[in-house]
């Protein structure tokens, strides 16, 4: 490793040469391969028998990169430990260097980290570990070159490829969600990248008389950087996803400038595997040879050879096929396997040392490893992990998961879209998912917690979880619930979507469609958002304040919420609109004070009870805030805005809403009320109306505090 | 063919007071000295299409239209002319003679369009994509606007007209916005955007208000009720943006399908599930958005959709169109009847790239450039100069007048030593001696006083004005 670092520098050093570099993510920062990734990184997961990282790494090296630093996180061991096996660190085409780290949790914090090791020295591709691909870089490179030579804030070029969702459920075939992106069809700048049917800004149409709008776009993921990028990560500590943040940031920033472009690909192939959909989806199209050459029969990886025969079957040279076994078309059969007699397999891959009994029927399956599948099984769209057992005549539904080392009992039917690991699924659910599992050492720590808790060697805990027979009697294994809030399981399973699916999704789209469309002129005006102008900003941004915690201040009282969660409730407004505590204080105040005026009164003096009333029950809230003088002679200034201006009916007990707060509920303190009068002394004679209000109260004041001194001396 | 035309043809706009008059409505503006409607007619006789009705706002001017449509085109086309209500916008307009309608298609065209696109062309494209509305396009002027429009200061950059949505192939339009939603943040529909994968947003294209409707779809769509109590108003605004708009669900529009069947006109069948996927299959060419819409996944919809079709032809960039709506547009529009677009005006032009009527007199030393006309019986003294303007008719012009850039009317009297630049001079207009006219406009039958100097001015008599 050392070695690798100091010959990479050496290579940086040589000027006359500034080699292609590359960063590689090995880590997805998500958890959509749950349960699996509890026990390998998801890029080392096969794809067609072949680790994902292992795709990434050889079209890499096909597109010319010298030079490949590859980011290690969750199961960073695991990751560097195949690159030493697979001969990766000592190819001597390309270098590739590792750089591990424990506590980045997002793309974001990937690149901070490798923007402090300082090694990229030059225009960069930046591509995750389980990008497929045979696209060449040479088109793409020149164009980002050329328009960096022109403009130097072209920092990016993001590659897209043509694809139509569906117009049913409206995601891509890999799974994703739609995309809507406007281009500029001429330069290919990106213009927006939204998820959602946004309006398009009305400076974009001044500035492009031709703006091409697109939701037949599918993002690779591969990205040509300029080294600013990753200096734009650390300016911006707060971007963590490469699209929604970094992308979306770049695009709305009206000062730096910066412009991003696409590259459209035509014939070639570039994915990214997201999800099970997609790892299905990217299955089968290497299997078609959409991936040439990264296809099975071609040795690239050091794998098995395997033939390809008749109908897309590829098979390994020893296998144990029964002669009436049905081998479909487009499958693979690896190395060392062998499947009994009257079984089909058809559209499935099937791993190295698997023992597939007879009457088993399997169907667009993948089969990794190791794998015992006895007699009269059936599966249909599920994946197997390495050591999986299956006793007979046990049954997948379309969807299934299985983890490593499941063991399905007899007779057992596993229910559509079920996640089955021999790990409990944890109970700590993050609701953040860029934060969940995100180091190894907590992925590691959360395993051994678990085997610590059941005290238990492996070998036991399968016996254990037997016990609990969530997957038959005889079988091992957690059914993972899926938990709330999550997308349908439908949507990114490896399994193709129900007909039924499709047929109330449909209804639900004509449904839609029906419904009445209010689009109008007035609509459209109330809807359009007041252009920022940044001088009055600030007052906007004061005013939509107050606004919220009018809001939330309302909802406290309605639905009787405690105080300490209004306090956190203001709290985060304070933040995201970036005020002081006073502000805090004045809205909170003004909101208690609209309360008071909007109950029902007849008299003054019915106001004034409901003002006394309403202040005493949240004086605690308001004390919060009310921290030091400042805040509560903004209280007071409020206060008196208040009565000036909105509620001019409050302007009579002035005087006694302050005594009132003075003295009995202790909010205001003579300090803040002596402060304000010499502040205000100063002012038009318009605007001391109160103070001469409230003169004989401050009076009062004085000559209390007189005497108070005088009786402390 | 079997389509009705119908010409919008104004009334007494506003927007060119003092241009036009109770005497002079809109259509009988006179443009390169020939009646505004006339480019119109005559485009619309090319196209060979000849049953014609002129809608003008107001009874008086439609007689005046009338008369004079009648005795220029007797015998060459069957024109109509009919009175509408003024200022309730081209529906109310449509929705007046909507009885008279009777061809399954119709074609409208807006009374001020001076362009050399065949109408032809459109109504083809309407047939061949069996089209409830197609809209010509074409680029938007920018012709000679940029050096008038800045020195008139009201606009820095050749202003937006619309902001069209089209499909990848340019044939269908997905998104249309008109008037004030010009200016704001752009707002597509999201299911037309999803059936048609891609869409190409144009600001640099103007409808040119050349309409091919379905018959049918028109007349139901003008009797429907905009936001429940007020009708369409306007087809640019209106009209077409809701017809777009609804195109992936035209449940709004149920008859028109059996009537355009009654018609045998278009395989549009209640039954054309099965018709049209067998004839897509049928057909090499790929089938649009709207067809593979429709038909939902796989021809298996589960509810057969309505769709219909909103198609463009979009005018080559070596056309000439531009609709006159605007004062600044008459000065353009007569500076390229007689210059870069000369072939509209249906002169032949000398070798000097000018006309000077036979019976016109030129004094002596008296010069006429270039993208000039002077009209039949107009008399010029000595020592003049006209440059890039059209005179009308039997005007009299003194010695040392200098004409440039502007229009000038009939039975006009410009005495010695005025200067004219960039101006429109209406008819019986007298100029004494020495006035000096610079942006201006004067309204019929006006004096200019001697030697007065007026610059960017608009001149009218008082009482005209009143009773316009």
């Amino acid at each position: 490793m050392v070695r690798r670092t100091s010959r990479a520098a050496e290579d940086a050093d040589d000027l006359t040469h500034v080699p292609l570099q590359a960063i590689l993510l090995a880590d997805s920062f998500a958890t959509k391969f749950r349960p699996i990734t509890l026990e390998r990184p998801k890029v080392l997961l096969p794809l067609v028998g072949i680790p994902m990282i292992d795709y990434s790494l050889e079209w890499l090296e096909s597109a010319g990169v010298e030079e490949v630093f590859v980011f290690c996180c969750a199961h960073s061991k695991q990751v560097i430990q195949h690159l030493a096996k697979s001969q990766w660190l000592k190819n001597p085409d390309m270098a590739v260097t590792t750089i591990e780290s424990h506590n980045s949790i997002s793309a974001g914090d990937a690149m901070r980290v490798i923007y402090e090791r300082n090694v990229i020295h030059g225009d960069f591709v930046l591509v995750t570990g389980d990008t497929v691909s045979n696209m060449s870089l040479a088109e793409a490179l020149q164009e980002h070159k050329d328009r960096r030579k022109k403009d130097s804030n072209a920092v990016m070029t993001m590659v897209v490829k043509k694809s139509k969702p569906s117009p049913i459920t409206h995601q891509s075939r890999l799974g994703t969600d739609e995309l809507f992106v406007a281009i500029n069809p001429d330069t290919k700048q990106l213009l927006s990248y939204e998820d959602n049917a946004n309006p398009i800004d009305k400076s974009l149409l001044s500035d492009n008389s031709s703006i091409s709008l697109r939701n037949n776009m599918q993002d690779c993921y591969i990205d040509i950087c300029a080294p600013e990028v990753l200096s734009l990560f650390t300016d911006n500590f707060d971007y963590q996803h490469l699209r929604r943040d970094f992308l979306k940031g770049l695009l709305v920033d009206e000062i730096t400038d910066y412009k991003i472009y696409t590259h459209e690909i035509h014939s070639s192939y570039a994915a990214k595997v997201e999800n099970f959909r997609s790892y299905d989806t990217i299955s089968k199209d290497i299997i078609h040879r959409w991936t040439y050459p990264l296809v099975p029969d071609v040795q690239y990886f050091g794998s098995s050879a395997v033939k390809l025969g008749r109908q897309g079957v590829y098979s390994a040279s020893d296998i144990g096929l029964s002669s009436n076994a049905q081998i479909g078309p487009f499958t693979l059969i690896g190395k060392g396997t062998s499947v009994g007699s009257n079984s089909k397999v058809s559209n499935s891959i099937i791993g190295e040392g698997c023992k597939i009994g007879s009457n088993v029927s399997i169907e667009g399956s993948h089969i990794w490893n190791n794998v015992t599948i006895e007699d009269g099984c059936k599966l249909k769209h599920a994946i197997l992990c390495d050591g999986v057992v299956m006793k007979a005549r046990a049954v997948l539904e379309p969807g299934v998961i299985l983890s490593f080392k499941v063991v399905i009992g007899k007779d057992f039917v596993v229910p559509a879209y079920s996640k089955v690991s021999l790990y409990e699924q944890p109970i700590f659910q993050d609701s953040d998912e860029e934060l969940e599992y995100a180091d190894s050492s907590n992925g590691m720590a959360e395993i051994s917690s678990i085997s610590a808790s059941t005290g238990m060697p492996d070998g036991e805990l399968v016996s254990r979880a037997a016990e609990a027979s969530e997957v038959g009697a005889d079988g091992a294994g957690y059914i993972w619930s899926v938990f709330e809030g999550r997308e349908e399981e439908w949507r990114h399973s490896v399994a193709p979507i129900s007909e039924d699916k499709l047929a109330e999704l449909l209804q639900a789209a004509d449904d839609v469609l029906d419904v009445p469309h209010v689009e109008n002129h007035q609509h459209s005006e109330e809807l359009v958002a007041p252009s920022i102008d940044p001088e009055n900003l600030t007052d906007d941004n004061i005013d939509e304040f107050e606004k919220e915690v009018e809001a939330t201040f309302q909802r406290a009282v309605q639905e009787n919420i405690k105080d300490d969660n209004v306090v956190l409730e203001v709290n985060s407004l304070r933040l995201s609109y970036n005020m002081a505590a006073a502000d805090c204080a004045g809205a909170l105040f003004y909101s208690v004070m609209k309360l008071a005026v909007e109950t029902p009164h007849s008299s003054i003096s019915e106001l004034l009870h409901n003002v006394t009333r309403l202040i005493r029950k949240w004086a605690k809230l308001l004390k919060y805030y009310l921290s030091s003088i400042d805040e509560e002679i903004e209280v007071i200034l409020k206060f008196e805005e208040m009565c000036t201006e909105s509620t001019k009916e409050l302007s009579p007990l002035f005087t006694k809403v302050l005594q009132f707060l003075y003295e009995d509920v202790d909010l205001i303190q003579e300090e803040a009320i002596l402060s304000w009068e010499s502040e205000k002394m100063g002012a038009d004679e318009v605007d001391r109306v109160f103070l001469k209000q409230a003169e004989p109260f401050i009076q009062w004041l004085k000559t209390a505090q007189e005497e108070d001194s005088e009786e402390e001396e | 063919m079997d389509f009705q035309v119908v010409v919008l043809a104004g009334g007494t706009s506003k927007n060119l007071v003092p241009l036009v008059s109770k005497e002079v409505p809109k259509a009988l503006l006179p443009v390169g000295n020939r009646p505004l409607v006339s480019y119109v007619l005559d485009l619309l006789e090319q196209s060979n299409l000849k049953d014609i009705i002129v809608v003008v706002g107001g009874a008086d001017a439609a007689v005046k239209v009338g008369a004079w449509i009648s005795s220029a085109y007797v015998d060459r086309l069957r024109v109509e002319v009919v009175a509408a209500p003024e200022d309730k916008g081209t529906a109310a307009a449509l929705r007046a003679i909507s009885h008279h309608l009777t061809a399954s298609d119709v074609l409208v065209v807006s009374g001020d369009l001076v362009c050399d696109v065949p109408p032809g062309a459109v109504a083809a494209a309407h047939r061949r994509h069996d089209a409830v509305v197609t809209a010509m396009l074409c680029s938007t002027p920018v012709s000679g606007n940029t050096e008038s429009v800045s020195s008139s200061g009201k606009e820095k950059k050749p202003a937006r007209c619309n902001i069209i949505g089209l499909d990848v192939t340019k044939q269908f339009l997905l998104h249309i916005a008109a008037g004030t939603e010009v200016n704001k943040d752009m707002r597509y529909q999201k299911s037309i955007q999803q059936a048609a994968g891609q869409m190409e947003i144009r600001t640099d294209l103007m409808d040119a208000h050349l309409y091919a409707f379905k018959r049918s779809v028109l007349q139901e769509v003008l009797v429907k009720d905009l936001d429940q109590k007020e009708k369409f108003r306007s087809l640019k605004q209106d009209v077409l943006p809701y017809l777009v708009r609804t195109q992936l669900r035209s449940d709004v529009l149920t008859n028109v399908t059996l009537q355009t069947e009654e018609n045998g006109n278009g395989i549009l069948s209640s039954d054309k599930n099965q018709v049209m996927l067998s004839q897509l299959l049928a057909n090499a060419s790929t089938p649009s958005f709207h067809e593979l819409f429709a038909l939902g996944r796989n021809g298996v919809a589960s509810t057969m959709r309505k769709t219909h079709k909103c198609c463009v032809y979009i005018a080559g960039n070596d056309k000439y169109c531009a609709r006159l709506n605007s004062i600044q547009a008459y000065s353009d529009i007569n500076r390229d009847v007689i210059g870069d677009a000369s072939h509209l005006s249906g002169y032949s032009f000398s070798p000097q790239h000018n006309i000077i009527h036979p019976f016109a007199e030129i004094g002596s030393k008296t010069k006429v450039g270039p993208h000039c006309i002077i009209g039949e019986g107009s008399q010029m003294g000595d020592k003049c100069s006209v440059k890039r303007s059209v005179i009308g008719r039997h005007c009299r012009i003194g010695s040392d007048v200098k004409i440039v850039n502007s229009v000038v009317m009939d039975h006009i009297t410009i005495s010695d030593g005025c200067s004219i630049q960039s101006s429109v001079i209406c008819s019986n207009v007298q100029l004494q001696e020495r006035a000096v006219l610079k942006d201006c406009q004067v309204g019929a039958g006006y004096v200019v006083t001697a030697g007065s100097e007026n610059k960017g001015e608009s001149l009218a008599k008082k009482e005209k004005t009143v009773s316009t």
